[in-house]
C-alpha cells in the first residue's frame, strides 16, 4: 500500500467548499460534511434557550429542562426512546449552558434517520411526565450533594461567583439544592414554551453521507417546526472590574486535597484579542508538561499532580484561571509561586522561542483534532456560533503566525493584574 | 500481511505491530511493557506507575524538559499510563513528524536518567495524585473492594500504589525497576496510520533492533484461590451519598466464558462505551427508584478479574433494599433464558462501538497493543463474530456460574452525614 499523500494543511480541513450549508424556512441552519471513512455520523448544535433565561430562585431550570428532554415525548416513554437508541449502539444527550442548550449524538450513518426522529422529537414535544421530573430531581439533588464534596468543583463555584458577580456567569447553570426543590413541572413546560423552538437552532452532521442529503434529512424531521412567541436570544450584560485581589476558602472537611482556581476575565472567542491570548496561556500553563505553571509547580517544586492554566472564551466575557490540585500545608506555597509566575508573564510576555514552539505546536496539532465526526462537529459549530467564518481553518495558520511577542505582552497587561485576582480554594 | 496488520519479532524479541490506515496525515505510535502493578511485591506498590513518571525526566540525549517540548512542537500528544498489567507511551504525531517519537522511546527505553533530586520530588507528585483519589468516595470504596477481593494475588492493590510504599520506594528501586521491565524483549511496539509498512520497520529495525536483549523478566503469579463465602465490608467517610459496590471474581480474557459474560454484561449494565438506561439493572434500580445510579464493568485481564457495579443510592433508600432489588435481578438472569433478540442486541452494539473507534488512529494503535497483552490479535478482529456465536443458554450457565454470593465482596460506603 502505497503513502498517501496528503497535503498537510488546507485541503483537507473543513472550508465553504466541503462544508454544506442550508437554512431552512423555519430558520434553522443547517450545517453538513461528509467522511466516508467510517460507517458511521456524528451529529451536534444548539439553541439559544439557555440559563440566562432562568431567575435566581429557579436556578437550575435550563438544565433541568434539558435533562427531562428526553424522559418522554407525546409519542414515546422515556424507556421507548433510550430502547430505540441503544438497540443500535446509537447515543444522543443535552446539557445547558448559560447561553445555550446543547445536544450531541452518534449513529452508524443507516440509523441516522432513528436519530434524528429521536432529536426531533426530545426537542418539539418532550411531555415532562412527573415521575420521570421526580426521579431526575432526585437524581440532580444526590449531583449537588456530590458537588458540595468536590473540591475543584466548589472552588470554581466559588470563584466564578466572585469573579462576575451579578453577571450569569456568576450563576452555576446546575442550581442549588433550594432552586431545585422549588422547580415545577409547570416551570419546565412553560421554559419550553418560551424558548425552544427553530430559530437559532443550529444542527451539524459529519459522517458517511452526502451533505445534501444530511439536510433533506434534517428537512424531513424539522423543517415543519413552528414555534409562535418563541424568545429572542438575550444579550449578556457587561462585567465589573476586581478592584483587587479577594482570597475565598470553602470549607470541606476530611478532605485529603485541596484544589486552587485563580484568576481573572478572558477575552471573548470573537475577539481580536483572542489568538494572541490564547498562545501567551499556551506558555503559561498549557504547552508541554502544562508549560510554565506546570513547570514550576509540579516539575520543581513536586507541589501537584496537576498545575495549568486555561482560556475559556466563549460568547460573553470568559476567564483565564489556573487551577491547581495541593495538599492543604502547601495550598498557599503553590499560590506564591503562581502568583510570581503571573507577574513575570505580565511583566516580560514570552520569549520568542516559546512563541514559536506554542505557534508550531497549534498549527502541527489541527489534523489530530479534527480526525474523528465529532471531532469536525464541533469545529464547525465553532465557526458557526463565534462567527468566524467557513474560511476560518483555511486561515488559521496565518492567524498563528501573525501573533507577535507585543501582541501576547498587551493582551496580558490588559486581562492580568497580579494585584487584582481572584483566588478561590476549597478543602480542609 | 494478516487482518490489515504487519506483525514482526525483531532479533532482540521486540515485537512490532503495524497497521497501514490512510484516512487522515497522523501516526500513531504506542510501546507497551509487560509490567504493571500486578508485578509489584507488598513494600514496592506503585512502582510501576511512579517509574511511568520518571520516564518523562529525560536522557542525555533528550534532556529533562526537551522531550515535552519536542513532541508538542511538533503538534503531536503524547502521554503514558499504568494498568495492572502493563505499562505503556503513546504519541500520536503529524504523520511527517513520526520519527520523533520513535527515536524518542528507543532512546529512553534504555538511557533514561533517575536521579535522587528527580525521585524526591517526584514522590511528592505522585503522592497528590493519591490525595487526589482518596478526596472520592469511589475510589476509597473500590480500593477496599479490590484489597478483600485478592488475598493471594497482586491485584490486590491499586496501581497508584500504598502510602506507605510511596513514602519509602526508593531511587535505587525505581531504578532496578526500570532495568529489569524495559528491555526490548518485554516490549511490543504498536502503530497505526497514514505510513508504508516497508518503510517503517526499515526504521523501526534501525532504531530498536540494536538494542540489546536482556534477561526476560519474571511474571508476579500467585494465583488467587477460590473465595469461600460472600464478603462484606464497609468503609466511612465525609458526604451525604451512599455507594455500594459489588464485585464478582471473573475469568481472564482468553477463557471459553469471556464472551457469553459480554453479553451478560450488555444486559445486566450496558454496552461498553454507550448509555445504559435500558439496561436490567438500571431498569430495576433506578426506573423504580432504589437509586440514583448504577453503572458496571468489567476488566480484560491476563489472569482472572473483577466484573464490578457500583450502586449510587438515594438518601431515601438504604443501600439493603437496594441490593435485595439488585439480588432479584440476578436471580432473574440465572433462572430465566434471555431471548436471542437480546444478543442480536448486543452484537448491533458492538458493531457501532467498533465503527465509531475506527474514526481515531490512537484508538486502534491503542487496540493492537493492549490485545497483544493477554491475547493473539484476532481475538480483536473476531471479536463481534465471537459476541454473536453466545447463545442464551451459555449466558444462563456463565450467570449460573459466577454470580453467586460465595464468589463476591460487597462493600459500602457509608457518608458521615448521612440522613443530617
Amino acid at each position: 500500500m502505497a503513502k498517501t499523500n496528503f497535503k498537510l494543511a488546507k485541503s483537507s480541513y473543513p472550508s465553504a467548499k466541503d462544508v454544506y450549508q442550508a437554512k431552512l424556512s423555519n430558520g434553522i441552519t443547517v450545517l453538513a460534511r461528509s467522511n466516508f471513512n467510517s460507517p458511521s455520523v456524528s451529529m451536534g448544535g444548539y439553541l439559544p434557550a439557555g440559563a440566562i433565561f432562568e431567575s435566581d430562585e429557579k436556578l437550575g431550570l435550563a438544565d433541568f429542562v434539558s435533562s427531562a428532554l428526553m424522559r418522554g415525548t407525546q409519542t414515546k416513554t422515556f424507556d421507548q426512546i433510550y430502547n430505540e437508541l441503544e438497540s443500535v449502539g446509537a447515543s444522543m444527550g443535552f446539557d445547558s449552558g448559560v447561553n445555550n442548550t446543547n445536544f450531541g449524538g452518534r449513529a452508524l450513518v443507516e440509523d441516522l434517520p432513528l436519530l434524528l426522529k429521536l432529536f426531533s422529537e426530545s426537542l418539539q414535544t418532550p411531555t415532562f411526565p412527573s415521575d420521570e421530573v421526580e426521579r431526575l430531581r432526585a437524581q440532580a439533588l444526590t449531583g449537588l450533594a456530590l458537588r458540595a464534596q468536590d473540591t475543584s468543583e466548589m472552588a470554581d463555584i466559588e470563584f466564578e461567583k466572585i469573579l462576575y458577580q451579578d453577571h450569569p456567569y456568576s450563576r452555576p447553570s446546575d442550581g442549588y439544592v433550594e432552586t431545585i426543590q422549588s422547580i415545577t413541572r409547570d416551570d419546565m413546560t412553560e421554559f419550553h414554551r418560551l424558548h425552544f423552538g427553530p430559530r437559532g437552532l443550529v444542527i451539524a452532521i459529519v459522517g458517511a453521507i452526502q451533505p445534501k442529503r444530511a439536510v433533506e434529512e434534517v428537512e424531513k424531521f424539522f423543517g415543519a417546526w413552528q414555534v409562535a412567541g418563541q424568545k429572542e436570544a438575550q444579550a449578556l450584560p457587561s462585567t465589573k472590574q476586581i478592584k483587587k485581589t479577594i482570597k475565598t476558602h470553602h470549607v470541606i472537611a476530611e478532605k485529603s486535597q485541596s484544589d486552587l482556581v485563580m484568576g481573572t476575565f478572558a477575552p471573548t472567542r470573537k475577539s481580536d484579542d483572542y489568538m494572541a491570548a490564547s498562545l501567551g496561556n499556551s506558555v503559561l500553563g498549557q504547552f508541554g508538561m502544562m508549560g510554565r505553571i506546570g513547570n514550576v509547580v509540579r516539575e520543581k517544586s513536586g507541589l501537584a499532580y496537576y498545575a495549568y492554566s486555561s482560556l475559556n472564551s466563549g460568547i460573553g466575557p470568559g476567564s483565564w484561571e489556573v487551577n491547581a490540585g495541593v495538599n492543604p500545608a502547601n495550598l498557599n506555597k503553590a499560590i506564591d509561586l503562581i502568583e510570581k509566575e503571573l507577574k513575570k508573564f505580565v511583566k516580560q510576555g514570552v520569549t520568542k522561542n516559546e512563541l514559536a514552539d506554542s505557534q508550531a505546536n497549534y498549527i502541527g496539532r489541527l489534523p489530530l483534532s479534527l480526525e474523528s465526526n465529532g471531532g469536525v462537529v464541533s469545529a464547525i459549530l465553532n465557526i458557526h456560533r463565534y462567527d468566524l467564518g467557513m474560511d476560518y481553518y483555511q486561515r488559521y495558520e496565518s492567524l498563528v503566525r501573525n501573533v507577535t511577542r507585543d501582541d501576547v505582552v498587551d493582551v496580558a497587561r490588559k486581562y492580568i493584574d497580579p494585584d487584582r485576582l481572584v483566588i478561590s480554594t476549597a478543602g480542609p | 500481511m494478516k487482518n490489515n496488520i504487519t506483525q514482526v519479532t525483531l532479533k532482540n524479541g521486540m515485537k512490532v505491530m503495524l497497521k497501514e490506515i490512510h484516512t487522515a496525515p497522523i501516526i500513531s505510535s504506542w510501546i507497551w511493557y509487560k509490567v504493571g502493578s500486578r508485578d509489584e511485591p507488598t513494600g514496592k506498590t506503585g512502582i510501576s506507575h511512579w517509574t511511568e513518571h520518571m520516564m518523562f525526566k529525560g536522557t542525555k540525549k533528550f534532556p529533562n524538559g526537551i522531550l515535552d517540548k519536542a513532541i508538542s512542537r511538533d503538534g503531536g500528544r503524547w502521554n503514558a499510563s499504568t494498568s495492572k498489567d502493563s505499562t505503556r507511551y503513546f504519541e500520536t504525531m503529524p504523520a511527517d513528524k513520526i520519527d520523533l517519537a520513535l527515536r524518542l522511546e528507543a532512546d529512553r527505553m534504555q538511557n533514561t536518567i533517575i536521579t535522587e533530586k528527580e525521585v524526591a520530588s517526584e514522590r511528592t507528585v505522585i503522592i497528590s495524585e493519591r490525595e487526589g483519589s482518596e478526596n472520592e468516595p469511589t475510589f476509597q470504596l473500590s480500593e477496599a473492594v479490590q484489597h478483600a477481593a485478592f488475598r493471594v494475588h497482586s491485584y490486590h492493590h491499586e496501581i497508584i500504589g500504598d502510602k506507605a510504599d510511596l513514602l519509602t520506594i526508593t531511587r535505587d528501586d525505581l531504578y532496578n525497576h526500570y532495568k529489569t521491565y524495559y528491555v526490548p524483549n518485554n516490549a511490543i511496539l504498536s502503530i497505526a496510520g497514514d505510513f508504508d509498512t516497508k518503510d517503517m520497520l526499515k526504521k523501526i529495525k534501525a532504531l530498536y533492533e540494536k538494542i540489546p536483549k536482556g534477561k526476560t523478566p519474571p511474571r508476579l503469579a500467585r494465583p488467587e484461590p477460590e473465595q469461600k463465602g460472600e464478603v462484606r465490608l464497609s468503609v466511612e467517610g465525609p458526604g451525604e451519598t451512599a455507594f455500594t459496590q459489588i464485585a464478582y471474581h471473573f475469568p481472564n480474557a482468553t477463557h471459553a466464558d469471556y464472551f457469553p459474560l459480554q453479553v451478560m454484561e450488555s444486559l445486566l449494565n450496558g454496552a461498553s462505551g454507550l448509555s445504559y438506561k435500558t439496561a436490567r439493572l438500571y431498569r430495576a434500580l433506578v426506573d423504580k427508584e432504589f437509586a440514583v445510579d448504577v453503572s458496571g464493568w468489567s476488566e480484560s485481564s491476563i489472569d482472572p478479574g473483577l466484573y464490578r457495579i457500583t450502586i449510587t443510592h438515594r438518601p431515601d433508600k438504604t443501600p439493603e433494599q437496594a441490593l435485595a432489588v439488585f439480588d432479584e435481578e440476578i436471580k432473574k438472569i440465572q433462572t430465566e433464558l434471555i431471548s436471542n433478540d437480546e444478543i442480536t442486541r448486543a452484537v448491533k452494539q458492538a458493531k457501532a462501538v467498533f465503527a465509531y473507534g475506527s474514526e481515531n488512529i490512537t484508538h486502534q494503535a491503542f487496540w493492537m497493543g493492549y490485545v497483544s497483552m493477554f491475547a493473539d490479535y484476532t481475538w480483536y478482529t473476531n471479536y463481534v463474530k465471537n459476541l454473536a456465536k453466545v447463545t442464551p443458554q451459555d449466558v444462563q450457565r456463565v450467570a449460573q456460574k459466577y454470580l453467586q454470593a460465595s464468589n463476591r465482596v460487597v462493600g459500602v460506603y457509608v457518608p458521615k452525614g448521612m440522613g443530617k
